[in-house]
């Protein structure tokens, strides 16, 4: 099992690759949108890709939940 | 000038001869070639191995997260547009944005977008299709992704005319001023499908050089060696203006377009009419739309591709409509043919030969097809007074443009 700072150190390689996110920005109570400026598409590269990084499925009617990075953080703990 | 006058205050380029407007022309006047081999691993099966790649890739301009989600031909369309725009100094002008509009097209779009993502849908399913692929491959994303970068709100429009669309987008530019819709645009074309399959395509219809061996003999408009035209990918754009708007912030006035004529042949999906009726009816429009006569035009920067069988009619056309005094070139013996993008290429090449009082060669002209009756800058630039000079622009579905600079 992946712990909460591991699940979000990936989460950070994924926005960096994806999103051109610094990885230093990346905290848990950054919004995807306002503060880390995740358009929409690349959000859905990024859940792609922790799909598939952490072994999880994130329905599409769950990802507009996913506000914050521990938002996302939270649900792959909870269900990988 | 009169208020409805157009002029040009901007221009830009990326290119196989450079990656900006000033290097490509210095590469056209020292008559250097941009075509070469396709070393790439899925080259080897394909007839056709040459091209003429760009000389600077996007890359070094557009930061790598932003190309992930840019067609090759939207990136280059903005590494283009703006270095127009840069050169036109209207950013710190204050323009109203709703004067501003685009016009910028190309010939065969995002292609290479949807064969690669049509590969990653085969092999790991749909749901590792990219989220940018439709706005990376709609036909009408290089207009629309200069229009968001600089805020442009008169409109976006693109127009898919094959080979004939960067001219199409001056022309539609044109009229765009005259009717007042906008007092700016960014007009222009845009192409790159250097891909096996478009490659593919066109050699199956027997278009294009198989000179391997030769690449930089390749592309010889007029000479009886030609064997089919050869690949290029770039993008060239145009910042048009109102004339009196343009004098009023004192911009640089490189040239004014005069003049534009737009006809279609009726005739065949993919081959010119042999008489040039259309071509001719297009140049002759342009001549009248300018105001001028055919004796005022003293250069052509020919559509000349070098095929076989397109190359000799337009010959005739600029006979007819023009008259023999012409001096003419086809730098596509250069560039190679940037197909949606030519048109837009060879309007710089035109109203920098006008600004600078010399014809830029054509290169490879060794043996010249009997039939070639006018004056051709063949091998050397040539120095020449050119007060007024066209551009034609032909492209399959028997589209027929032709354009007409003058000084300003």
């Amino acid at each position: 099992m992946a712990t909460r700072e591991e699940i979000t150190s990936g989460l950070a390689e994924i926005l960096e690759e994806v999103a051109g996110v610094n990885p230093d920005d990346v905290a848990e109570e950054k919004s995807f949108t306002d503060d880390l400026d995740v358009d929409s598409l690349s959000m859905v590269e990024v859940v792609v890709a922790a799909e598939e990084k952490f072994g999880v499925k994130i329905p599409d009617n769950e990802v507009q939940n996913l506000k914050t990075v521990g938002d996302a953080v939270s649900f792959i703990e909870a269900n990988h | 000038m009169s208020t409805t006058d157009v002029v040009v205050t901007g221009l830009g380029a990326t290119t196989p001869l450079g990656g900006d407007v000033a290097s490509t022309w210095d590469a056209m006047l020292a008559g250097r070639s941009g075509v070469s081999p396709l070393t790439q691993e899925w080259a080897e099966q394909l007839t056709v191995r040459i091209a003429a790649q760009l000389a600077v890739e996007p890359s070094a301009v557009i930061d790598r997260v932003r190309l992930r989600k840019l067609d090759r031909s939207e990136a280059i369309a903005l590494v283009a547009a703006k270095q127009a725009w840069a050169d036109s100094g209207l950013a710190d002008s204050g323009l109203d944005p709703e004067r501003l509009a685009v016009s910028f097209g190309s010939g065969i779009g995002g292609a290479v977008t949807l064969l690669n993502q049509d590969d990653i849908l085969e092999a790991s399913g749909p749901r590792r299709v990219s989220p940018h692929t439709v706005p990376m491959l709609m036909p009408n994303g290089p207009a629309a992704w200069i229009g968001i970068d600089l805020k442009a709100q008169a409109g976006v429009h693109s127009m898919a005319s094959a080979c004939a669309t960067g001219a199409e987008a001056m022309a539609l530019g044109l009229d765009i001023i005259r009717s007042g819709r906008a007092d700016v645009v960014v007009a222009g074309g845009t192409e790159a499908v250097i891909h096996p399959l478009p490659l593919a395509g066109f050699a199956s219809m027997r278009a294009m050089s198989t000179r391997n061996d030769e690449p930089e003999k390749a592309s010889r408009p007029w000479d009886k060696g030609r064997d089919g035209f050869v690949m290029g990918e770039g993008s060239g754009a145009l910042v048009l203006e109102r004339a009196d708007h343009a004098i009023a912030r004192g911009a640089t006035i490189y040239a004014r377009l005069a003049g534009a004529g737009i006809t279609s042949d009726g005739f065949d999906i993919v081959q010119p009419d042999p008489e040039c009726k259309g071509g001719i009816r297009a140049m002759s429009r342009a001549i009248r739309d300018a105001g001028l006569t055919g004796r005022d035009i003293v250069h052509v920067n020919a559509h000349a591709t070098s095929t076989p069988a397109g190359d000799m009619g337009e010959i005739k056309g600029i006979r007819t409509a023009i008259g023999d005094h012409p001096v003419i070139t086809s730098t596509k013996s250069m560039s190679g043919h940037l197909l949606g993008a030519a048109g837009a290429l060879e309007s710089i090449a035109t109203i920098l030969a006008i600004r600078e009082s010399v014809v830029p060669p054509t290169i490879n002209l060794d043996d010249p097809d009997d039939r070639l009756d006018l004056d051709v800058a063949a091998h050397k630039a040539r120095s020449l007074d050119i007060p007024a000079a066209m551009n034609n622009s032909f492209g399959f579905g028997g589209h027929n443009v032709a354009l007409v600079f003058t000084r300003p």
